[in-house]
Order: C-alpha cells, then sequence, then structure tokens
C-alpha cells in the first residue's frame, strides 16, 4: 500500500510540475492547485497510513495521528486562498498585459512558449 | 545637567526647523543656533572638571547583553572635540543663514547639520566604542544626506555616494575591528580596553584588528589611497564643505587614531602604516591642491594634505607629536573653516570658484581680501599665526623621529617639501583671485558681502591671530588634557611663537622660499600634469563602479529573463542537483515498517488518480477538459482521505475542491479556452525529464517516510484531547484548541488573501469573451428554472447540514472549516442560478465586515482567557442541562470555531462574489487575440 500511496504522490507531483512550467497562466494557476493536492497527501502521510482509525474517541481501538491532519486541515483552506490568489492575479496580469503568457514579452527571444 | 544632553540636544533638536518650516528664515536659523549654544552653555559647566584632569562620566543602559550601553564621557580629548565641533558649528550656521539661496529648503539643511552634528558629539564623546560606532555611522549617512543636499544635481549625488560608499564600507571594517578589540579586552568599555592595551598588543589578533581600525580612520579621514572621495563631497553646499573639513567628519578619523592611541600605538607595524600613510598622503595632497583651478578644489586637497600631517605626526606617537597633532587639530579646523567660507563667499558674490576666470578683487572686496590673506597665511604656516606654530612642531617632530633607521632623514626632507607645496597652493588661493592684474567680467559684479557673512570668518580670523599670539593663554589647558588622554600620561604643554634660531626655523624659511618659487613655476607644472589628464579620481572610481555595475548587470540580465518558466525550471534544477546526492548515498529507503496490504478500493482510487492527474498534464490546450480532469483529481485525493482515517480532511477537501472549481471556471470565462501554441519540442523534453526528478524524488522520499517506524508527540493530543479540551474529535481540539494560535494564525492569512484579491479587482478590466469558443453566443436564458428551482431547494437544507456540522464539530467530523465552506457553496450556488442582483437584494450582507467579524471573535475569545488570568486562547467547558435536549456541552472553544467559521464563510464569500460580478459588470469586448 505504501509503495502505491508514494507512487501515486510521485505522478502526481511530477504532472503538476509539469503544468507549472507551461507557458500560459492557466495551466500554471492548475499546477499549482494539483501540486498542493500533492503535498497535502505528503504532508498527511508522515502520520503514516491507517485504515478504519479516525482519531474520534470512542470508535476505533487505535487511532491514526490527529497531528498531520489537523495540518494539512489548515494546509487545505489556505491552499485554496493561495488558488484564489493566483487565479485573480492571472486574469489581472491579462486584462493589464493582455496577455496570459507567464514570460515577460519584450525580450523573449529564444521562444520561450 | 547632563552631559547626555549634548549629544541628545541637537539629534532631537533637528526636529525644530522642520517644526517652524513654515517660519521666515531668521526664525529657523535662530531655534537651530539655539541648540548648539544652549550645548555650549552645558559644557561650560563640565568643562572645568575635565581642565582639572577629572573625566566626568555617564551611562545609561541600552543593551546591556551585547555590551553596548549609552556611556558618554567628556576628557580632554573629547573636550577638544566637542569644542570645535559645537564652535565650528555656530559658525557654519550664522553663515550658511546668509550663503543659502532662496530657493533653498533651510529647514531641511538646518535638520541634516544638527543631525550630524549629534552623530558627531557621539563620535567624539562615547565611552563605549560601539556606541562610537553607531554613531560613526551615523556620521555617514547624515554626511549623505548634506553632500547630496542639492540632490537635483548629478555631481551632488555622485558625490554623496561616494562619500557614503568609501566611508560606509570603511565603518563596517571599524565595526570588526572594535569587535575584536572588545572581545580580547572583555568589554566594550574604553577604560577597561585601556586597561588592557599591553594584552591586545600581545595578542594574535592585534594585527588584523589594527588594520580593520585603520580602515575605519583612513576612509573616514580620507588618507591615501581613500582620498579620492573628500574632492568630491565638494558638491555640497560650502558651509557643509567648510563643517566637514574643519571640525568634522574627516576629523573623525583622526580622532579615531587618537582615541586608539594608547591601546594600538607604539608597535613597529603602528610606526609603519600610519606614518607612511600620513607622508604620503600629505605629498599628494599638497601636489593635487596646487593644480586643481577650483577654489573648494584646492582646499578639498590642501584639506587631504593637512589629514595626512596630522596622521603622520600621530603615526610617531612621541609626547611631542602627539602635542604637534592636537594643537594643529584646532588650527586646522580655525584657518580651513575659514578659507572654505571665504571661497563660499567668492563663489556668492562672483558667480565663480575658477581660479583662472577670477583675479583682482583686491579693489572690489577688500574686507574678504584681508580675510582670506589672514587665514591663507595661518595655512601656509606664516608667523605670527596659529598654523606656523604648529608646523614648526611638526617639522620639528620629523627631525627627531628615528623610525627607519639609517633612512630616517628623507622624512625631514620630504616634510619640508610638503610644507613648500602648503606656501606655494596657499599663495595661489590668494595672488590668483585677489591679485594677479585687473579685475576681468565675471558672472556677477562682485562686492564684499553682507557684514553677518563674513562675521563667522572675522571670529575665525581673529582666532588665528590670538593663538598665534599667545598659545599658552589661548589652548595651553585643553592641550594638556588631551594629549593626556591620547598618550595616558599626564602632559605639560609648553607652546611660544619665537622659538629662537634652530633648524625648523630654518626648514620653514625654505619651505617659503620654495613655495614661493613652486608658484612662480606652476605653468610648467600645469603643462607637466596636462599628460596626467583623465587619470582623475572621479573617473577611476566612477570606471571601477560602472565596472561592477555592469557585471552585475549582465550577470543579473542573464539570470533575470522575465521568464517565469526559467525561474520555475532553474528552483527545480538546483533542487534536484542539491538533493539527489544525498538519496544516492541512501543505501535503503525502506524502513523497517511492515506494508499495509493493497486492497481494491485503493488499487482503483490510485489508477483514477494517477490516469486524471496523466489527463490534467496532457490535456492541458483544452482547458475546460484539463479543470475537469483536475476535479476528479481532487475528488479522489479526498476520498483517500476519508479511506486513510481522516475523514475531516475528507470533507474539507470535498467542499474546497468544490468552491475551486468554480472559481476556475470563472477564471476560464475570462480566459482563452484553449492554449493556442505548444511549447517547442524540446523544451516540454526537458520539462518532462524536470517533471520526472522531481516526481521521483517526492516518491522516494514519501516511501523512506512512509516505511519507516516513528514516534509521534501526538500521544499527548490523543491522551488529553477529552480531559484537556472536552471535545472527542481529536484533530477539531487539535485545531481549535491546543493549537489555536496557529489557526488563528491561518484564518488571518485567509482574510489578507480576501483582502488582497478585493483590491486586485477593484478596476480590473478583465476580457470578455463575447461568445464561446466556437463562436456561438451565450444563451440569452441566464438563469435557467432548473438550477434555480433545485438550487432555493438546497439552500435551507445546506444551512441545516452546516449548523449540524458546525456544531458537532467538537467532537465528530466537521467544525467550522468544512460548516463554513458548507454555507459557501450554497450560497455561491444562489449566485450562480439566480445573480448577483438578484442575491443582493435578498441577502445583503458586508461579507469583508463578516470577515473581520470572525476573525476578531476568534481573537477576542482568545484575549477573553486574560480575564481569568490564563494564557491567551486558554479554553474553558462546561456541561449544561438544557430543557429538552439535553446535557449539552459549552465550550469556549465553539465561540473560536464560530469566528473561524464566520471567517471562511467571509472570505469566500468575498472572493467569489466580487469575482462573479464581474461577469454582469462590464460589456462583453472580443478576444485579444
Amino acid at each position: 500500500m505504501e509503495t502505491l500511496y508514494s507512487v501515486t504522490v510521485g505522478v502526481l507531483t511530477a504532472c503538476s510540475v509539469f503544468l507549472i512550467l507551461r507557458g500560459r497562466s492557466f495551466p500554471v494557476v492548475v499546477g499549482i492547485t494539483m501540486l498542493s493536492y500533492a503535498v497535502n497527501l505528503f504532508l498527511f502521510s508522515t502520520g503514516r497510513l491507517t485504515i478504519d482509525g479516525a482519531p474520534i474517541y470512542g470508535t476505533q481501538e487505535t487511532y491514526a495521528d490527529p497531528l498531520p491532519q489537523a495540518l494539512v486541515l489548515t494546509a487545505i483552506v489556505i491552499g485554496f486562498a493561495m488558488t484564489a490568489y493566483s487565479i485573480i492575479l492571472a486574469v489581472r496580469a491579462r486584462g493589464e498585459i493582455g496577455t496570459d503568457e507567464v514570460n515577460q514579452q519584450d525580450n523573449s527571444t529564444e521562444g520561450n512558449r | 545637567m547632563n552631559l547626555l544632553f549634548i549629544i541628545f540636544a541637537p539629534f532631537f533638536g533637528a526636529l525644530l526647523p522642520l517644526l517652524v518650516k513654515r517660519a521666515s528664515r531668521p526664525v529657523k536659523t535662530g531655534v537651530t543656533l539655539l541648540v548648539p549654544v544652549l550645548c555650549l552653555i552645558v559644557l561650560f559647566q563640565y568643562a572645568p572638571a575635565t581642565l582639572a584632569g577629572d573625566v566626568p562620566k555617564q551611562m545609561v543602559e541600552w543593551l546591556p547583553s551585547i555590551g553596548l550601553d549609552f556611556a558618554v564621557r567628556l576628557d580632554g580629548l573629547s573636550l577638544l572635540f566637542v569644542g570645535l565641533i559645537l564652535g565650528i558649528g555656530v559658525l557654519i550656521i550664522t553663515y550658511a543663514h546668509y550663503y543659502l539661496s532662496r530657493e533653498d529648503d533651510e529647514a531641511r539643511f538646518y535638520a541634516c547639520l544638527l543631525l550630524f552634528m549629534s552623530s558627531m558629539l557621539g563620535i567624539v564623546m562615547a565611552d563605549n566604542i560601539l556606541l562610537m560606532w553607531v554613531f560613526w555611522e551615523l556620521t555617514s549617512i547624515s554626511s549623505f544626506l548634506l553632500i547630496g543636499y542639492w540632490f537635483h544635481s548629478s555631481d551632488a549625488r555622485r558625490g554623496a555616494r561616494m562619500a557614503l560608499a568609501t566611508t560606509g564600507a570603511g565603518g563596517l571594517a571599524l565595526l570588526a575591528g572594535l569587535l575584536i578589540i572588545g572581545s580580547i579586552a572583555g568589554s566594550y568599555q574604553l577604560d577597561d580596553i585601556f586597561a588592557a592595551a599591553e594584552q591586545i598588543k600581545a595578542h594574535a589578533y592585534y594585527v588584523p584588528a589594527l588594520i580593520l581600525v585603520l580602515l575605519g580612520a583612513f576612509t573616514k579621514s580620507a588618507q591615501f589611497p581613500f582620498q579620492f572621495w573628500l574632492p568630491h563631497a565638494m558638491a555640497a553646499p560650502t558651509p557643509v564643505s567648510a563643517y566637514l573639513h574643519s571640525a568634522t567628519m574627516v576629523k573623525a578619523g583622526i580622532f579615531l587614531l587618537a582615541r586608539f592611541h594608547p591601546v594600538l600605538a607604539e608597535t613597529e607595524l603602528w610606526f609603519t602604516l600610519v606614518t607612511l600613510t600620513g607622508l604620503i598622503t600629505m605629498l599628494v595632497g599638497a601636489y593635487f591642491a596646487l593644480l586643481k583651478h577650483d577654489l573648494k578644489g584646492l582646499l578639498a586637497f590642501s584639506t587631504v594634505s593637512h589629514l595626512g600631517l596630522i596622521c603622520m605626526l600621530l603615526g610617531i606617537g612621541t609626547q611631542g607629536a602627539v602635542i604637534a597633532a592636537l594643537f594643529h587639530i584646532i588650527n586646522h579646523a580655525c584657518f580651513k573653516a575659514g578659507l572654505f567660507m571665504t571661497a563660499g563667499i567668492i563663489d556668492h558674490e562672483s558667480g565663480t570658484r575658477d581660479m583662472r576666470k577670477l583675479q583682482g578683487l583686491m579693489s572690489l572686496m577688500p574686507i574678504t581680501a584681508t580675510l582670506a590673506m589672514i587665514v591663507a597665511a595661518s595655512m601656509a604656516g606664516i608667523p605670527p599665526f596659529n598654523g606656523f606654530m604648529s608646523k614648526e612642531l611638526f617639522l620639528d617632530q620629523a627631525l627627531q623621529q628615528h623610525l627607519f633607521g639609517g633612512l630616517s632623514w628623507f622624512i625631514p626632507i620630504l616634510a619640508t617639501v610638503g610644507a613648500m607645496l602648503s606656501v606655494a597652493y596657499s599663495i595661489r588661493f590668494i595672488h590668483d583671485v585677489f591679485f594677479n592684474g585687473e579685475y576681468k567680467e565675471l558672472p556677477k559684479k562682485p562686492h564684499d558681502p553682507p557684514r553677518m557673512m563674513s562675521a563667522p570668518v572675522v571670529v575665525l580670523a581673529l582666532l588665528c591671530i590670538a593663538i598665534g599670539l599667545a598659545p599658552m593663554t589661548m589652548v595651553s589647558g585643553i592641550l594638556d588634557q588631551a594629549a593626556a588622554a591620547v598618550t595616558a600620561a599626564p602632559v605639560e604643554v609648553k607652546l611660544s611663537l619665537w622659538h629662537g634660531f634652530n633648524i625648523p626655523l630654518l626648514m620653514s624659511a625654505v619651505a617659503v622660499i620654495g613655495g614661493i618659487l613652486i608658484y612662480l613655476a606652476r605653468d610648467q607644472l600645469f603643462t607637466f600634469n596636462r599628460q596626467f589628464d583623465g587619470q582623475d579620481a572621479k573617473h577611476n572610481f566612477e570606471h571601477i563602479i560602472q565596472k561592477v555595475s555592469d557585471a552585475a548587470a549582465n550577470f543579473y540580465e542573464r539570470l533575470d529573463t522575465g521568464s517565469l518558466q526559467r525561474y520555475i525550471a532553474f528552483v527545480l534544477i538546483s533542487v534536484i542537483v542539491v538533493l539527489l546526492p544525498s538519496l544516492s548515498d541512501l543505501s535503503v529507503v525502506t524502513g523497517g515498517k511492515p506494508q499495509l496490504p493493497v486492497d481494491m478500493v485503493s488499487m482503483v482510487g490510485a489508477l483514477v488518480l494517477i490516469g486524471a492527474a496523466f489527463a490534467t498534464a496532457t490535456l492541458h490546450r483544452n482547458r475546460f477538459v484539463m479543470l475537469s480532469m483536475l476535479s476528479v483529481v481532487g475528488l479522489v485525493v479526498s476520498l483517500a482521505f476519508a479511506h486513510f482515517s481522516a475523514p475531516d480532511l475528507a470533507m474539507t477537501q470535498l467542499v474546497v475542491e468544490v468552491v475551486s472549481i468554480i472559481l476556475m471556471i470563472l477564471e476560464l470565462f475570462f480566459m482563452p479556452q484553449k492554449t493556442s501554441r505548444a511549447s517547442s519540442g524540446h523544451r516540454v523534453f526537458r520539462d518532462i525529464i524536470i517533471a520526472s526528478f522531481i516526481g521521483g524524488i517526492v516518491a522516494t522520499l514519501n516511501f523512506a517516510i512512509l516505511t519507516s517506524p516513528f514516534e509521534s508527540i501526538s500521544d499527548f493530543f490523543l491522551a488529553n484531547a477529552k480531559s484537556g479540551g472536552g471535545g472527542t474529535n481529536v484533530v477539531n481540539v487539535i485545531l481549535v484548541d491546543f493549537r489555536g494560535f496557529d489557526t488563528l494564525g491561518e484564518i488571518t492569512v485567509l482574510a489578507i488573501a480576501a483582502a488582497g484579491i478585493h483590491k486586485l479587482l477593484n478596476k480590473l478590466k478583465p476580457f470578455m469573451p463575447s461568445s464561446d469558443i466556437d463562436g456561438r453566443p451565450w444563451h440569452r436564458i441566464k438563469h435557467p428554472l432548473m438550477l434555480t428551482t433545485v438550487a432555493n431547494i438546497i439552500l435551507p437544507i445546506a444551512m441545516i447540514v452546516a449548523a449540524y456540522i458546525f456544531l458537532r464539530g467538537h467532537n465528530l467530523p466537521g467544525g467550522g472549516f468544512i460548516a463554513g465552506l458548507i454555507v459557501a457553496s450554497a450560497m455561491i450556488l444562489q449566485y450562480i442560478a439566480n445573480g448577483v442582483d438578484w442575491v443582493k437584494e435578498r441577502f445583503n450582507v458586508n461579507y469583508q465586515s463578516l470577515m473581520s467579524f470572525g476573525v476578531m471573535t476568534a481573537a477576542l475569545t482568545g484575549i477573553g482567557s486574560w480575564v481569568f488570568n490564563k494564557p491567551f486562547l486558554t479554553s474553558w467547558f462546561t456541561y449544561l442541562e438544557w430543557p429538552l435536549v439535553g446535557k449539552f456541552e459549552f465550550a469556549t472553544a465553539l465561540l473560536f470555531d464560530l469566528g473561524v467559521f464566520l471567517t471562511v464563510v467571509g472570505a469566500t464569500m468575498m472572493i467569489l462574489s466580487n469575482f462573479g460580478k464581474m461577469t454582469t459588470r462590464h460589456r462583453p469586448t472580443h478576444e485579444g487575440h
């Protein structure tokens, strides 16, 4: 299970990194969002994987580690704030500059597309 | 009265001229003058004690933990300098009153001048060397402001920058030196350091400490090879030059040498470095002084030269030499301030400072000419003026030293040459300007200035004469104490104008005759020097600066191409480069923890997740498809949380996912629907490589973490959630109780992000597509009936669910975050189904207030525990009996969670409703491409 989990996180990371390296703002924003999923999964897993162990009194014999869960919960909300912010930045940039390219236009001589 | 008053009065007094900014100039000058005059009065109360051999001291603790106390002293050396700084300061302010033109902002000038005065006083009075350094840097900064006073002139800006760069760099070296000295002596107090003098000189770090301190002193005092900044500081208004060059700034370096004389001097290295530097500086300065055509340029280099002379005397370091040095500090301050003021008067009255244009002014400005002749004669060392005496003492010391063994004879000869050049440029100053033929046409017809403008020069000229005629009455008392402070031994000074016929007098005579000859032959000298034109210090300095800044710009340009892709790639590649070697060193990544068996659900989930992630990446050119795939990823992630025993996370992720996908669809509305041009093949290839490496590293790390056994600190939370926090849902108890402070910070960040977005949306004019991607216009029915009906049914249900989730949060999965997001999504659905105006009519809430109210509630709950004398955010809970409902838990954490809830609702709604409004507020435009 751990192998499967870590491979999934790795793939998720790789795909988001690929998107973040694109030349237009929209894929970059999507990449950032997806990367935050990957990061959340990663952080969550520092408490190790437990099945049927929700940290709620009286439901289980052993409990999963609650601390990473609490941290990731706030991370999800902060991640949302960041996504929202980058979205508005992207829209604003397109409104102001008239393009959604993430590279500065006047000296992009090397075909940075 | 208090010694500290002398430093703090000008420091805070700097505000006075600014406070009376609207008053007339005499008022401003008046209040400014008040400050040094008051300081002088205080000084006179302390001076008798110092002159009697005591050292008045005062100390206020500042930062005792690093040995930095606000300790001041007033020994003989301090008294000498404080007197100069304040005395000349008064004259300078008076002079500036007439010098500054109508357009100049005199309030700013006076403020900077007082600030500078305060920093200088701080240096010379500091009893703690770290404190001294603080003021040392303050002089660099305030002199920067003074030199750059006419900031509209590029010369002034450049000169100021050069002074700041040079003295600032020297200041850093000085700090390092002071820290070494302090650590050897074990204290930063001067007395402790003086006591540890032998220990310091014997220490292995003596040499670096000495060199660092000398770097500080030499840069400040413009000693060779750092003399270049001083002439360019001439771009300052003349009162500033007069002040900087006579009593302050450049004297700070000399003061430093004198101050540390008991600690660092009398070693071989000190003799060699300080004496030779002083000698070279004296000659170089004198030579260039002779060549300058600008009056102020001549004076600037003569300052360099005279500072070299003083420096050399301090290097020789015998009692006689120290007396000569201190005496010359006084004399130089008097004649140099006078000369600068004269130059300023000439410039002011005639409109030029160029000696090739000026001539024959004697007939037009007889008073100025007389005064100039007195102070210039003092500079040249002509009896009976004060400069003569200190020069005699200097020549005498040059004769007496035996520092360089058999080669010592060359020092008196070079000293005589220096004196000769000094005579020559003094003659040039007088003869070129006031004589040398008849008056020629000048920009302005010059005449003597108002009486009060020349008054400061009169005072200085009288001082030159008085000290020259009655040296014992005028200065011997202060010189005794100052020399005692420098040599750390009692001193009795004997000065007289006439020493009888001896070798120094002969050398003086040679100097005068030689000076006259050099002056007569000056044209040959100019011709000789013309071949070195372009070797100007400014050019060299600018050239070096230009080169360094070019190289930096070049490097920067390569690094900063304005390409986000490149930056990210650069960062990611660095991550790979840093991480790969250490990862490859690991022989095993598998820890000892046994793996869980793979179940069917996880397998399917993982495959869907991987597939969706790949689809998101590969289909990115069709943006709507990409978004759909991203939502699949988010959904499966929330399922994964649910599967791995994190119900709170699963719920949060699910609602956040809904809200962010809605937000992204809104974004897509304003964006091109497709990515038109693809990246070039090799770039895609490179990105795939980078992505795979990063993904591989992350997967490896994650695997290593997952398979290693661990000890968690969470047992504490698990054990105490119920007894300490009163809740059974440990995650929620951590959020609102154990780590409540983190959560408070987090909702604050959320609120800030929302506020930032609100601001970004202000006056935003987004691209508005008038049709969809295939060119079809938008449907005329904006709010379909089906959706409207469903949304209206869902809203109350969602509210009830949210209330339930919120209330049970402390004990079962749920809480403020999740409830807030549920309410927000239900509200957003209303916006989508019915439009902004419709919602606004029925539910007009200011989301900003809601959000702020939420943060305030959470914070106030935390502060509330102070009322009960508990630390911030201590929670309290009890069980209440509620009729019909039964036993009911009430915890203050619930109030806190309410704050979280309100913040999340407020922030989310603020972001989405504001952004959503954009779709209706503007008229459609056609796409840019």
